[in-house]
């Protein structure tokens, strides 16, 4: 319909309508003629005032200046254009003012959360000596910890994450590892997903994954204070800390305060469940063993055989400055020594941290992380090798205290300390015996994106007697910025 | 059967009551965005600010108690240009509160609708500490807060629909007060147009922008990257160079270090709050008058 049609239909309708009315319609429709054009004219100023208001801000909009050039310094005497000079010579190249890039054509698929996932690396290269010619045998027992004398790179990881669906976020990180022989190893440390969208405050993740024993269970080296693993946590849960196949519930309780309640049920079967259904490293016969006991290496009976790991965390602001976070936490499953035999680890936690309101990049802070632990580990009777049934039992704790006292440098101290009963075990086994360390650090951080790190341990335990070590740590990470939880 | 009566309605009442007074549960990450929705909000909404106004925002420790506050949390405001990245995203993840999700009423980026400066045209590391969605600091210009405070009333109109005048009302308020202040700091800026300020670090540009001071020169030599002494030594011959007589720092910055660079240059260094919600600086208003009146200050005892 083009505007001369509706012109023609209305002045005919125009007509018509003048035309039938009867004589007292007439003032009704006068009335409401007067009333349609009271309204008209009231909407027509409501537009006229909100176009006044949109030409005010596009006025203020373009009598915004837009950067002026700074002025270009110019010599003023011959010491300048030489400060100048040496300043040129010695700094990285900086755009002078002026010349700052004014919102250039933004960078196709830049941003965060742009791509389907996050993707990053992180590389911890290690390199120092010990006094111990193989100091993987007894001092090291963690599998990122530095394995020999000179140069270790035990840990490059690769780190995804993002959303699946509107239901799940996905978290995938795989290890590469160099041995001794500089031998590449791989490992598929954590694969998971984690609901998003649970009701009742819950949460669930499958997968494999870091059970949340502890605080240092579940993270990952790069988040670590000190170049190894504290031996309490190697004790408990091996080399690979405590990781496996499973499912984990958790629960934020609706209390005034953080409280969260975890639940996971893993398969707990094999190194990663260290002191449960874990066959152990094959004798000079070929026959695995634990303990020294030669293991079943039997596959699930009923749910009795999965391995529970429940965990209690609670938080509490103490003051504008000062965080805790307190925790218990367990471990429950059968071990391979025997078809009855079981497991039981008990934990708690401890991390409090002080940083000022106005800290600068994070710094200055004092942070306290104390982790004790108990371990019984009833085991089988190996009539072969002259081990009768027995229950080992194992405890310890590592108390660290970091100082942040400058911003990019932290030092720190841990003492770590283990014992156990004297029940019938394997002779000269490294997981046994009585043990403390003593480790001073200092951390340098360049940047968020990279670390340097040098500690010393001082070392003594019942197997060896006393040990010095000395570590070097380099750090850098690629991709996606880390945000870490507290 | 009365008092069993009474049993029964007593808390059902109670219940309702609440439910009519209960306010919207608000969580901004920065105190800029907690002072924009305490403006929009007003008394209608329960307001928790997660940064410190005197904190690095770069720098915020993911607290446990955070996530019971995004638990609770009926609305998110959040800058939405990668400020946040190093703490947000595990406070979310943990919080389990589907009314944050992304896409959701109750999620709101203060930068959607923002025009970001200083966008990357590479991401690339050695640069310093960059954002890949652009300078995120962009509401050190009270335009941007402006569009800013827009979205929040939108947003919290469409998650409180009986309040929605009162929101508008409260927007309409801050515009026009905006607008009468703006005016006012542009008069008091215009004789000093073209002045160049120092700044510590690449915080300021839409601040500078606004009122016609150019903030392109920093004591950071990359953003994120500490002062140097080789590149303090190129920032003391520029300033000499030029008319460059005020340097600005925030709280959390080395004071130190802007007082040295001073002190060879004859320049005055001048406390700038990074956020809303010190003494006299309490409200976005305030704040950004402060920041205007003590640049002009600055500029005239300088001359």
């Amino acid at each position: 319909m083009n505007f001369r049609t509706i012109l023609t239909t209305a002045s005919v309708l125009c007509c018509a309508v003048s035309a039938w009315p009867a004589e007292d319609q007439v003032p009704q429709l006068q009335r409401q003629l007067q009333q349609l054009q009271a309204e008209f004219e009231k909407t027509r100023l409501a537009q006229q005032q909100q176009i006044d208001a949109l030409t005010r801000q596009l006025a203020t909009l373009a009598n915004a200046p837009a950067p002026a050039a700074a002025p270009v310094p110019a010599p003023a005497d011959d010491q300048q254009k030489l400060e100048r000079e040496l300043a040129a010579a010695t700094e990285p190249p900086v755009a002078p003012p002026g010349t700052a890039p004014r919102s250039p054509p933004p960078l196709a698929g830049a941003h965060a959360g742009s791509a389907y996932m996050n993707i990053s690396f992180g590389s911890l290269l290690a390199a120092g000596w010990s006094s111990a010619a193989n100091p993987s045998a007894q001092l090291e027992l963690g599998d990122h910890d530095p394995i020999k004398r000179g140069f270790a790179l035990r840990n490059a990881e690769i780190s995804l994450d993002g959303a699946i669906d509107p239901y799940f976020k996905g978290f995938a990180n795989i290890v590469l590892k160099l041995d001794k022989n500089n031998a590449t190893e791989i490992e598929l440390e954590e694969s998971y997903l984690q609901s998003t969208s649970l009701p009742a405050n819950l949460q669930l993740k499958a997968g494999q994954y870091f059970a949340s024993f502890g605080r240092q269970n579940p993270q990952h080296p790069h988040t670590w204070a000190f170049v190894d693993q504290p031996l309490i946590l190697g004790r408990a849960f091996g080399p690979d800390g405590l990781r496996g196949i499973g499912t984990q519930l958790s629960w934020l309780a609706p209390t005034p305060f953080y409280t969260e309640l975890f639940l996971s049920v893993l398969d707990g079967q094999g190194g990663t469940a260290f002191s449960f259904r874990n066959p152990g490293d094959p004798d000079a016969a070929g026959v695995p063993r634990y303990a020294g006991r030669a293991t079943l290496d039997r596959t699930l009976r009923g749910p009795q055989d999965l391995l529970l790991v429940p965990r209690l965390a609670s938080s509490f602001e103490l003051s504008d400055s000062q965080t805790l976070l307190a925790g218990a936490s367990a471990a429950l499953g059968p071990n391979d020594t025997g078809p009855q035999r079981r497991t039981e680890v008990y934990g708690v936690d401890l991390f409090w941290k002080w940083k000022p309101a106005d800290a600068a990049q994070g710094f200055p802070y004092v942070s306290w992380q104390t982790e004790a632990l108990y371990r019984r580990f009833a085991a089988g009777a190996d009539p072969l090798v002259a081990l009768p049934a027995a229950t080992l039992r194992d405890y310890g704790y590592y108390t660290q205290l970091v100082w942040g006292f400058v911003p990019r440098w932290n030092t720190g101290l841990r003492l770590d300390y283990t014992a156990g009963n004297d029940a019938a075990t394997e002779a000269g086994d490294p997981y046994r015996g009585q043990r403390y360390r003593f480790s001073p650090e200092l951390t340098f951080l360049p940047s968020e994106f990279s670390k340097v790190r040098l500690q010393y341990n001082y070392d003594h335990g019942d197997l060896f007697g006393t040990a010095h070590s000395i570590w070097m740590q380099l750090e850098f990470g690629l991709g996606a910025h880390a945000a870490h939880k507290y | 059967m009365k008092s069993f009566h009474r049993c029964l309605t007593l808390p059902l009442l109670t219940g309702l009551a609440t439910a009519a007074l209960a306010k919207l549960n608000v969580v901004a990450t920065t105190p800029d965005l907690g002072a924009l929705a305490r403006a929009i909000g007003g008394d209608q909404i329960e307001l928790t600010t997660l940064a410190k106004p005197s904190e690095d925002p770069h720098f915020v420790d993911a607290k446990p108690s955070f996530i019971v506050k995004l638990n609770h949390a009926d609305a998110l405001i959040e800058g939405g240009a990668e400020l946040e990245a190093g703490w947000l995203t595990p406070l979310l993840e943990g919080a389990r509160n589907p009314k944050l999700d992304p896409g959701r009423p109750g999620r709101i980026a203060g930068a959607e609708g923002v025009a970001l400066l200083e966008v990357p045209t590479a991401l690339d590391r050695s640069q310093g500490d960059i954002h890949a969605s652009g300078n995120p600091h962009y509401l050190t210009d009270p335009l941007n807060a402006r569009i800013v405070a827009a979205h929040i009333a939108r947003a919290l109109a469409e998650l409180d629909a009986t309040s929605a005048g009162v929101y508008q009302g409260n927007l309409k308020k801050f515009d026009d007060a905006l607008e009468a202040r703006l005016a006012e700091w542009q008069k008091l800026a215009a004789p000093f147009a073209g002045r160049p300020v120092v700044t510590y670090h690449n915080y300021w540009i839409y601040f500078g922008r606004r009122f016609n001071w150019p903030m392109e020169l920093f004591l950071e030599p990359k953003p994120g990257i500490p002062p140097t002494p080789a590149h303090l030594a190129a920032v003391i011959t520029k300033m000499k160079a030029g008319n460059l007589k005020v340097v600005t720092v925030q709280p959390y910055q080395h004071r130190k270090t802007a007082e040295t660079v001073a002190s060879h240059t004859g320049a005055l260094v001048l406390d700038w709050p990074s956020f809303p919600g010190g003494p006299g600086t309490e409200g976005y208003l305030e704040w950004m008058d402060h920041l205007v009146k003590s640049t002009v200050a600055g500029f005239e005892q300088t001359r």
